[in-house]
């Protein structure tokens, strides 16, 4: 039986409703009314089918004609995609302030990729070889710093019946023709396309076993993500979620950044776009936006392109991963993402679960979460994707939906606290809140890279920032004075631990990225000088005098006055303090004789 | 087109549905023309098969499924703009009050505005100075920012926002011109005469577009009302190159009748009833503030919302918190011991005020002195709350320091008189000074070549004295 052509039944918000058709797929994009707004189908019922869409619905009549596309919804994957910013649906955003202006309007069609830039393509094989999906056919410089290889498609496997010349070709030029065991014959261009809800396979999951250096103390030092490694940031408003997924971006040791701006300021997006184009990346010499691709679907762009936002990151980095790249991926911010989630779940009418989310919240953000990891490729190469995603809790409140259940599937907690903020504390990490379950994994990394002395240094710290906690809630009783003196020297060097060494400067030349070797050493100093303290206690030298020498200042303002390339300072003031302290050692006995 | 439809299907709140109706767009607006002659405004808010759901901004008292007879547009909400909106008052809903007559349009734009593009906006750098030394010093205000007040009912807010747009000096070294738009969602007559006055009195008037939504007016106006207001905040700064501070108050108003509205369609809510979407509702008015890559112009947005029983956490102030950029909070306890304006110190913050500052904005030694005013005034408060439990007589001296910077903070810098206008070089000098007050280790959040350069202990005891006197 001849179905009509598909027609608009409702229109509520962004929720687009279509009746009686079977012609429709779940996920299956389509082009809704006659300006072709992009949609998605989220619903499908023997009489309704549900379609959510992601641009503006301002205008849309009943009537009008819904066009399937036979396809899921799916990013386009080829050079181009690097120092690039998109919206949630992989759109251009440069293309289209061409096309429109600086307000961006409704149902623009542009080429996602740039169709007419020539990349210098050389060719990896030949007429007659066997391929299978993953494998390398071509290459091609994409950036000044990435090297861009085309893959067999995941699902592709067969033998090579044409192969092109190296030489200068668009991404939609023929490269391949490949000929599948069933005779079929495909043609493979410089890019292909991926269904944004399904994960890219790889051969082999890979344990952790490296952490992903950001040189931000508090994270390397004391809780650590693993490449491939997932990591949450929670915190109020004004706690520095964004400036610390900034600081990560900018100095973590990952090949690739993709920085997803969900739901998040407008202001923020320009930001990261100038700043990331202006800063020297210390890994390559180049523009950082050289090996960076943005997606930005801020708060006032549609929410249901939001909810895509998330998956259309993921899945550039995975195809990057397939290269062979360590991918770090900044989603900014979850929680956005979420109540896109809650947003057009109540449009759909869904019995809500928990504060009106859906019920589908915790399997959505596992799903997320799970598409990270380290891994063999399909190629053999090794690559991982890394997640750091802000989480926004309602109200500063932990207990929420998304901070809780965001909290079941990642391994690394890192907690804003707005007490720090106040005090301007930054990064304002907690210390007692957050943790890291990577550690054990990465113990032998440390180990074996920086010191064997780092781990139980590492615990011997956070021993004495747990030490001062209890003992702070004795002083805010009775005052500091009643303590003796070694607990008020606990008090004292953890001062020096929080001010010197967890505090870190963001727009300081030197402090805004420290290598381990220099955290190391800061630890070192910080213990050793701890020790000789509690030597010089016992022997009944005034902590008041101890204080009084200035050292502790001097240990604080380290982290600015020894450079990161000359670390061999800390021996001559590791000397100086030590006959700062023999001097007291000196004046006590004198005074005992 | 001028079909008419005879009356409705049913009536609900402020929702009508006509029945057997075609080729209605979605968010298109309707002329409702009653019996007796007088005429109502819809927006449609659903389509459903041949039914459509209308909106009715003036309310549906006294509409019966008869007397009404209903035509579509064809056309989105939209505002007559042109550059005569100046010094003019208009209703929440867009039209003039003022008895001036139809604003003369050059042109019309959709009250809903369309997303800025991320690549397109320009990233702002430029204070404003407001005169007022914390906010100046402390959470500086930049031109193409969204900076809200969170204060709570019975506070100085309108006194303090009163005085940012008499004091405020934009762009005057680059000879734009300065105009303020004001909505007033759901405040009282008092309130809304007392900025008109004020207005007035400071001679801003002509350069002010207000937008009067009051206690009394439907609620669904109230929803328009910032639209209407961003619409011509756009138009004047976009296309008439102007600086445009909006003022809009209250916000919590506006979430309220955003809630009233939504629960009378049914909708599922989220927390404290408010509607699942409050946040993306919240972020189309607020990300309307910007500034557009080569375009002379900007949109400064001074939101001023009331937190419900002085609850930051309550979903308003929440949500707006993580939508603009930073916030300045006013506090009770200042207020009520004589502090005026009493602007919370610590939880208030300008996420761009870094950039926005230093050499070649204001000082370079800006970024010092705030963040050791904010570090120190922390410690104040840790000093207060141990002086509370063990009394003052045990602190520790640093700490009883603490407290005297704590007091001569709060009465030298945080209070300033209404009409007392602080320039940049003044307010930093004065924290510097207030910093002088503690011993020089204890500032450990500045260099030390800055330190050297600024701190100044006797500088620091003639002002007590002085204050003493």
């Amino acid at each position: 039986m001849m179905q009509q052509q598909p027609v608009i039944f409702s229109v509520n918000g962004p929720v687009v409703k279509v009746r009686n058709q079977n012609i429709f797929s779940m996920m299956e994009m389509v082009y809704v009314g006659s300006r072709r707004l992009i949609g998605e189908v989220i619903g499908l019922t023997d009489t309704e089918t549900t379609i959510q869409v992601y641009e503006s619905t301002s205008g849309l009549r009943t009537g009008e004609p819904v066009e399937p596309t036979g396809a899921p919804m799916s990013v386009t994957l080829g050079p181009g995609i690097m120092t690039n910013i998109f919206d949630g649906i992989e759109r251009p955003l440069r293309a289209l302030e061409s096309a429109s202006g600086a307000f961006i309007g409704d149902g623009l069609d542009v080429p996602i990729l740039d169709t007419e830039k020539q990349y210098d393509v050389t060719v990896k094989v030949r007429v007659g070889t066997m391929l299978q999906g993953g494998e390398v056919y071509a290459s091609c410089p994409e950036t000044s710093v990435i090297l861009h290889l085309c893959m067999i498609p995941p699902n592709l496997s067969g033998k090579v019946v044409y192969a092109a010349p190296d030489g200068k070709y668009c991404i939609n030029d023929e490269i391949l023709r490949l000929e599948d065991a069933a005779g079929r014959v495909h043609s493979l261009t410089l890019c292909q396309k991926w269904p944004i809800r399904r994960a890219r396979p790889a051969a082999r999951r890979l344990a952790p076993s490296r952490p992903m250096i950001t040189g931000q103390r508090v994270l390397d030092t004391l809780f650590p993500i693993a490449r491939g490694g997932t990591a949450a940031i929670p915190g109020g408003f004004g706690t520095g979620k964004t400036m610390t997924q900034h600081q990560i971006a900018k100095w973590c040791d990952a090949d690739i950044i993709v920085y997803i701006g969900c739901g998040e300021r407008g202001n923020e997006m320009t930001q990261v776009l100038e700043e990331f184009t202006a800063l020297k990346d210390p890994r390559t010499g180049k523009s950082l936006m050289e090996r960076t691709v943005l997606i930005a679907n801020t708060s006032n762009m549609p929410v249901a392109a939001r909810e895509a936002s998330i998956y259309t990151g993921i899945t550039l980095a995975e195809y990057y991963r397939d290269m062979g790249y360590h991918i770090a991926i900044m989603a900014d911010s979850t929680s956005r993402w979420a109540e896109a989630l809650r947003e057009i779940s109540g449009r759909l009418e869904e019995m809500p679960a928990e504060e009106g989310y859906p019920a589908y919240l915790p399997s959505r953000l596992s799903e997320f979460y799970e598409r990270t990891g380290a891994y063999e490729v399909l190629s053999g190469r090794e690559g991982s994707v890394t997640v750091i995603g802000a989480v926004s809790p309602q109200g500063s409140d932990f207990s929420e939906p998304v901070t809780q259940n965001t909290k079941r599937f990642v391994r690394c907690f890192w907690g804003l606290d707005k007490a720090l903020a106040y005090a301007r504390h930054y990064p304002a990490i907690n210390w007692t809140m957050s943790y890291s379950e990577y550690m054990d994994d990465l113990a032998q990394y440390y180990e074996r890279e920086v010191d064997r002395r780092f781990i139980p240094d590492r615990t011997e710290i956070s021993g004495l920032l747990k030490e001062e906690q209890t003992l702070m809630d004795i002083v805010r009783l009775i005052g500091s004075d009643v303590l003796p003196d070694d607990q008020k020297l606990v008090i004292e060097i953890a001062r020096v631990i929080r001010v010197g060494f967890l505090q870190q400067n963001a727009y300081h030349a030197e402090d805004t990225y420290v290598p381990l070797k220099k955290q190391f050493r800061m630890m070192e100093l910080i213990l050793h000088v701890y020790h000789r303290a509690k030597d010089l206690i016992a022997e009944r030298v005034p902590l008041d005098a101890i204080t009084g020498s200035g050292i502790f200042e001097q240990i604080i303002k380290v982290k600015y006055d020894i450079p990161n390339r000359e670390l061999q300072k800390f021996d001559t003031l590791t000397r100086s303090i030590d006959r700062k302290l023999d001097a007291l050692r000196a004046q006590r006995k004198e005074a005992a004789l | 087109m001028s079909l008419q439809y005879i009356g409705l299907h049913s009536i609900s709140g402020s929702l009508v549905v006509l029945d057997h109706v075609k080729g209605v767009q979605f968010d298109e607006m309707a002329r409702i023309v009653l019996d007796d002659g007088t005429e109502r405004t819809g927006r449609v808010a659903m389509l459903e098969g041949d039914k459509a759901i209308l909106q009715v901004f003036e309310g549906t008292n006294g509409l019966s499924l008869s007397n009404s007879r209903t035509q579509f547009t064809g056309r989105p909400m939209e505002m007559p703009l042109s550059g005569d909106l100046l010094g003019r008052v208009f209703t929440g809903a867009g039209r003039p009050s003022d008895g001036l007559g139809e604003v003369m349009p050059e042109t019309f734009r959709d009250i809903n505005g369309q997303p800025l593009n991320p690549v397109s906006r320009q990233y702002p750098r430029n204070y404003i100075q407001t005169g007022i030394s914390s906010i100046d010093c402390l959470m500086t205000l930049i031109r193409g920012q969204k900076l809200p007040i969170f204060s709570g009912t019975g506070l100085s807010h309108n006194k303090l926002a009163v005085q940012i747009v008499q004091q405020a000096k934009i762009a005057k070294e680059q000879g734009g011109e300065f105009a303020v738009v004001f909505a007033a969602m759901g405040i009282q007559n008092d309130v809304a005469d007392y900025f008109r006055r004020s207005f007035a009195e400071s001679g801003v008037l002509q350069n002010v577009v207000m937008f009067l939504n009051l206690a009394n007016d439907p609620i669904v106006e109230r929803i328009i009302t910032p639209r209407c207001a961003l619409t011509a905040a756009e138009y004047l700064a976009y296309e008439k190159h102007m600086h445009i501070l909006v003022v809009m108050t209250d916000m919590t108003a506006y979430a309220e009748a955003l809630r009233e509205f939504s629960s009378s369609k049914g909708e599922i809510p989220g927390r404290k009833g408010y509607p699942g979407y409050l946040y993306s509702d919240l972020a189309s008015l607020y990300e309307r503030a910007g500034i557009i890559e080569g375009r002379e112009g900007s949109v400064t947005q001074l939101p001023i919302l009331t937190m419900p029983n002085d609850d930051i956490t309550h979903p308003v102030p929440d949500l707006t918190g993580y939508i603009t950029e930073g916030q300045i909070v006013l506090d009770r306890g200042l207020e009520q011991s004589g502090v005026y304006p009493p602007i919370s110190v610590l939880p208030s913050l300008s996420r761009l005020m870094k950039d926005g500052i230093g050499e070649g904005y204001t000082r370079a030694d800006h970024a010092a002195v705030a963040n050791q005013l904010f570090a120190a005034y922390a410690q104040v408060q840790d000093a207060r709350s141990l002086a509370s439990v063990i009394g003052e007589e045990e602190l520790s001296p640093l700490d009883r320091k603490y407290l005297e910077f704590g007091k001569y903070f709060e009465k030298c810098f945080l209070s300033q008189g209404f009409d007392e206008n602080r320039s940049m070089e003044e307010t930093l000098d004065l924290g510097w000074t207030l910093l002088s007050l503690l011993p020089e280790s204890a500032l450990d959040r500045v260099d030390d070549q800055v330190l050297k350069a600024h701190y100044d202990p006797e500088k620091a005891q003639a002002l007590v004295e002085k204050v003493r006197e």
